[in-house]
């Protein structure tokens, strides 16, 4: 065994995906979230979380998936930024992970566009593979995902 | 602790002390009677004289030392300090500071130990003529007593000259309490247990007058003759002073001694953001409980909810207060500022300052010291004129340069004036063409006040000779911006030949905010009450005609002008249902907003209150959308956004479209009432009569029940926004027959209905007009006039056809003593501006 590393699982549309544990503050449940109009389409809300106002990033839209199902609440997966705590909404949270750096895998050739720049790699599970979020990148709003503006 | 840390300590304290002293003295110098100074220069000089016995400097010590013993002997009265007692004092004082920097240097306190300044000061303690008068005697052995038995002898030598002069003797022990290494027998420990307060009691009932000198003498011999009691009782016991002088006297000295215990300490900025968020979780947690404990019958939970609602508003406040600094922090350095410039252009400047202790947050401070000090060299170096200039004009050759804050509605007003040479509006519309920052036929269209604050836009410097030290085209439009980030305001009054004067508003806090709180949607939106000017409800039918259009775009008839309409639920985009919502409750709510210099309606579905929210910065994600300035949390833990008005207007248009319509109004607003129309609030006067003011001069209407009326004296007053806002009742104001007035005095009748009170500020103070009825808002000419016939009225005028009193404001503060005489005289002439 060369090296492990702790990640924090969660569920996306049926993908397993892994946050690295030591970039997560906390996960709880689903929170109101307070709507920000003309904000960038990502961007789900604002939630009071203990008195500090973070902002949700509904991960389904950031990575391009379908949009979650309207009886499926989200879970909040809070991690810490530059710039304060982000959280993550997911469908649903998985079980802390140790996994081995052999099992590291880059994402393959046909992965691109701006999902690529958040998914760094995969790792191969026994039963499935866990596909790795750069956090950081994932609470970076690029400019091309704020809608045009009126 | 390190050594060289403590010595380090000591070198930053010491300097920055030693700073004070030398303004101090000067100070003491020209006033001479000022015991607090002389208390404090004593403190300085001494605790260096302690700090470098304890950390072994002695040649530093020794000069100290005799310094410090002049110094007792000129703060207990027994001395004057004369020019030559300043300038050696000064000389201890320069003398000090180089031992110091020999000690930053070194390590050393150096190999000189100034024998002969020594000498200076030490002869310097022989009472000369003009000194309150002292003993003849050993004046060294007095002030400098050697340890040991001498002591005592000494003290025993001192009765010859007690009864010469009671108040040396009465002072001594603070010389004698300056050397505690003196050795106590019985008798000396004994007295200066007590003499601390025995003796300053004496001095103080003399300063009161309540005591003769002679008197006191009589006392303290009878002390000096065995009597144990305190000179307070002797004197009483005999007749010679009433007994509550002694108490007060003994109170004042006490306050004094526990005033001159340090009583503050360091903490970090960090610590107290800090706490300021854990009290801001805190306030909410405490929300969320009260309503629970709201819908849970339980008595014992509902008292400890509302305890901690008590004990966390509390909490809120004061740790607010921690962050509070006085503006005097910021202004410090302008004494020195306004010296450096005036000296580099050849002026004099007198630098005036009010209102010094003005608190603002610790943030706002530091974002307004350089606004502040541009604003303050450009007075110095373009306001005011070269003293040949002024003289030919009639002026005193030192210019005169205002520095005035205060508190006014929530805000804080910062005035920079000066009595120079004014702005130029000829230069200024020159300038302006030059530029092309406005075109001719807009320029036309503006007032003299308009133009003046043209200097505010970007590449504007009216200066006629570029200096080092402003006049670069860079600056004005700076301090506004600056100003204007932290949600405050420049405005700029000049008459030229007379002075400038600039005016910056800023709130008290960026903190906590008063807010209106709208609902629009599902969501509540805060909007910065700085924004708000006014709000209108259309009802059913009103609000199916009132709303016109103009090729689509819809207005709004405000008192006769257009007021464009922006609908807030379509400016964010949101969803059809909550626009649905609207229109149900078939009222229209406009909330009438200023951005910039132009005003517009903002539609919203519903008003909620007023509220005083905490700011949340927005984060990084949501930079990108202008239409919020922050976020914020509301009562039951939901998340509001604050409106970032501008940001809206931009959004909507309004600020380009009508830039044009604005200029128009604020000219029609800004001429003479005599010429044109102005908006009137009409009310019920006394009997049938009918009152009115200029709506300009009306902060805001409010209805406040009778039970939240508190007596204050004889006054009426409320709480109102976190502070106390005086009743005025028009009434009173109006009784000219005294016998009535008394009985008005008493407390409002609790059966009757909500007082109809009118809220004005003027010239810092706030009150509030309690009025019979509020009959209407009228525009009309107030052209046809005559002279008052009684106090508080300004002059009688015809409006809608029924003769109106128009209420004097100034006069009304005045009768109702709520400001000084002279300010209401002062205050009248700028009547017509004001608000």
């Amino acid at each position: 065994m060369d090296h492990t590393s702790q990640f924090c699982t969660f569920y996306l549309d049926k993908l397993l995906f892994g946050v690295e544990l030591k970039t997560v503050q906390e996960v709880i449940r689903s929170l109101e979230v307070t709507q920000v109009p003309l904000a960038p389409q990502v961007v789900s809300g604002l939630i009071n979380l203990r008195g500090q106002i973070v902002t949700a990033v509904d991960l389904r839209r950031r990575l391009e998936l379908d949009p979650r199902p309207a009886d499926v609440p989200a879970m909040n997966v809070v991690v810490r930024s530059d710039d304060g705590a982000v959280s993550l909404l997911v469908d649903e949270i998985g079980d802390v992970v140790e996994v081995d750096d052999s099992t590291f895998e880059r994402p393959p050739e046909t992965l691109h566009g701006a999902v690529r720049i958040m998914i760094t790699g995969v790792h191969k599970l026994n039963d499935r593979l866990m596909l790795v979020l750069d956090t950081q990148k994932a609470c970076e709003m690029a400019a091309d995902s704020v809608p045009a503006m009126g | 602790m390190d050594q060289n840390e403590t010595v380090r300590d000591f070198l930053v304290e010491s300097s920055e002390n030693l700073d004070r002293l030398d303004r101090d003295l000067v100070g003491l110098e020209k006033n001479p009677k000022d015991r607090e100074a002389m208390a404090g220069v004593f403190r300085t000089i001494h605790t260096i004289k302690g700090t470098c016995g304890f950390l072994g400097f002695s040649k530093l010590e020794k000069v100290a030392h005799v310094g410090e013993n002049l110094l007792t002997r000129l703060r207990d009265g027994q001395l004057t300090l004369n020019p030559e007692r300043t300038t050696a004092l000064l000389g201890m004082v320069d003398a000090v500071r180089q031992m110091l920097r020999e000690i930053e240097s070194t390590g050393q306190d150096g190999e000189i130990d100034y024998p002969e300044l020594r000498e200076t000061l030490t002869t310097l303690q022989t009472p000369g003529p003009g000194d309150a008068g002292a003993p003849a005697g050993d004046a060294e052995k007095v002030v400098l007593p050697p340890p040991g038995m001498k002591k005592l002898e000494q003290v025993e030598s001192f009765p010859a000259s007690k009864k010469e002069d009671p108040l040396v003797s009465a002072e001594k022990d603070p010389v004698a309490g300056a050397q505690p290494a003196a050795p106590s027998g019985r008798k000396k420990s004994d007295e200066s247990g007590r003499k601390p307060v025995r003796g300053k009691i004496g001095a103080a009932l003399v300063d009161r007058g309540a005591v003769k000198v002679a008197d006191l003498a009589v006392a303290l011999e009878e002390q000096e003759k065995g009597d144990r009691r305190r000179v307070g009782d002797i004197l009483v016991a005999r007749g010679l002073a009433k007994a509550e002088d002694v108490t007060a006297a003994q109170q004042a000295v006490e306050t004094k001694l526990r005033d001159t215990a340090p009583e503050s300490i360091r903490v970090g900025v960090n610590l107290l953001d800090k706490l300021m968020t854990l009290v801001g979780e805190l306030v909410l947690a405490r929300n969320q409980l009260l309503q629970i404990s709201n819908t849970v019958e339980d008595a014992g939970l509902q008292a400890v909810s509302q305890r901690l609602n008590l004990i966390a508003t509390e909490l809120q406040e004061e740790v607010m207060k921690t962050r509070m600094q006085p503006i005097g922090n910021v202004w410090a350095q302008f004494p020195r500022t306004v010296r450096d410039v005036a000296l580099a252009c050849g002026k004099e400047v007198e630098i005036e300052m009010q209102g010094k202790e003005t608190e603002l947050d610790k943030t706002i401070i530091e974002a307004i010291k350089d606004p502040l000090t541009h604003l303050v060299r450009n007075s110095v170096d373009h306001g005011i004129e070269l003293p040949e200039v002024r003289s030919k004009t009639g002026k005193p050759a030192a210019g005169r340069l205002m520095l005035r804050a205060f508190h006014e509605g929530g805000q804080v007003n910062i005035e920079i004036s000066d009595d120079g040479a004014g702005l130029n509006p000829e230069r200024i519309r020159k300038k302006a063409l030059e530029r092309g920052v406005v075109t001719a036929e807009q320029l036309a269209r503006m007032s003299e006040r308009e133009i003046m604050n043209l200097i505010f836009l970007p590449g504007f410097s009216t200066a006629e000779k570029v200096t080092n030290v402003s006049g670069r085209g860079v600056g004005m439009d700076v301090v506004k911006t600056n100003v204007e980030k932290i949600g405050g305001l420049v405005d700029l009054q000049s008459t030229l030949g007379e002075g400038t004067t600039v005016r910056v508003k800023i709130p008290l806090t960026l903190a906590i905010i008063p807010a209106l709180v709208v609902t629009c949607g599902f969501d509540r939106y805060a909007i910065p009450q700085v924004n708000l000017l006014e709000l209108v409800r259309l009802e059913s039918d009103e609000a199916r005609t009132a709303v016109e259009m103009v090729h689509g775009v819809p207005v709004y008839r405000l008192r006769g002008r257009l007021l464009p309409l922006v609908y807030l639920n379509r400016e964010l985009k949101l969803s059809a249902s909550s626009h649905g919502n609207a229109s149900s409750d078939d009222a229209v709510n406009i909330v009438v907003l200023q951005a910039d210099d132009r005003q517009f309606g903002l539609v919203v579905d519903q008003i909620n209150d007023t509220e005083e929210i905490v700011v949340k910065p927005l984060r990084k994600q949501l930079k990108t959308v202008k239409t919020f300035a922050g976020s914020s949390i509301m009562g039951d833990g939901k998340v509001a956004l604050i409106l970032d008005v501008l940001g809206l207007a931009q959004r909507a248009n309004v600020v380009s479209e009508t830039r044009e319509r604005s200029v128009v109004e604020k000219t029609a607003s800004a001429t003479d009432s005599s010429e044109g129309e102005q908006t009137f609030l009409l009310f019920a006067g006394l009997g049938d009569s009918r009152m009115a003011i200029p709506l300009n001069t009306l902060a805001r209407l409010e209805e406040f029940p009778v039970a939240q009326v508190e007596m204050s004296g004889n006054e009426w007053v409320t709480q109102y926004r976190g502070q106390i806002l005086p009743l005025v009742r028009l009434a009173v104001v109006m009784e000219e027959r005294r016998s009535r007035l008394r009985a008005l005095q008493a407390p409002p009748n609790p059966d009757s209905g909500p007082l109809q009170v009118l809220v004005m500020h003027h010239e810092g103070h706030s009150f509030g007009l309690v009025v019979e009825r509020i009959l209407d808002i009228v525009e009309a000419r107030a052209d046809v006039k005559s002279k008052a016939t009684r106090a508080a009225v300004l002059y009688s005028v015809v409006i809608g056809e029924r003769v109106t009193e128009l209420l004097d404001i100034p006069a009304i503060l005045q009768i109702s003593g709520i400001s000084g005489a002279a300010a209401a005289a002062a205050a009248r002439n700028s009547v017509g501006v004001a608000h």
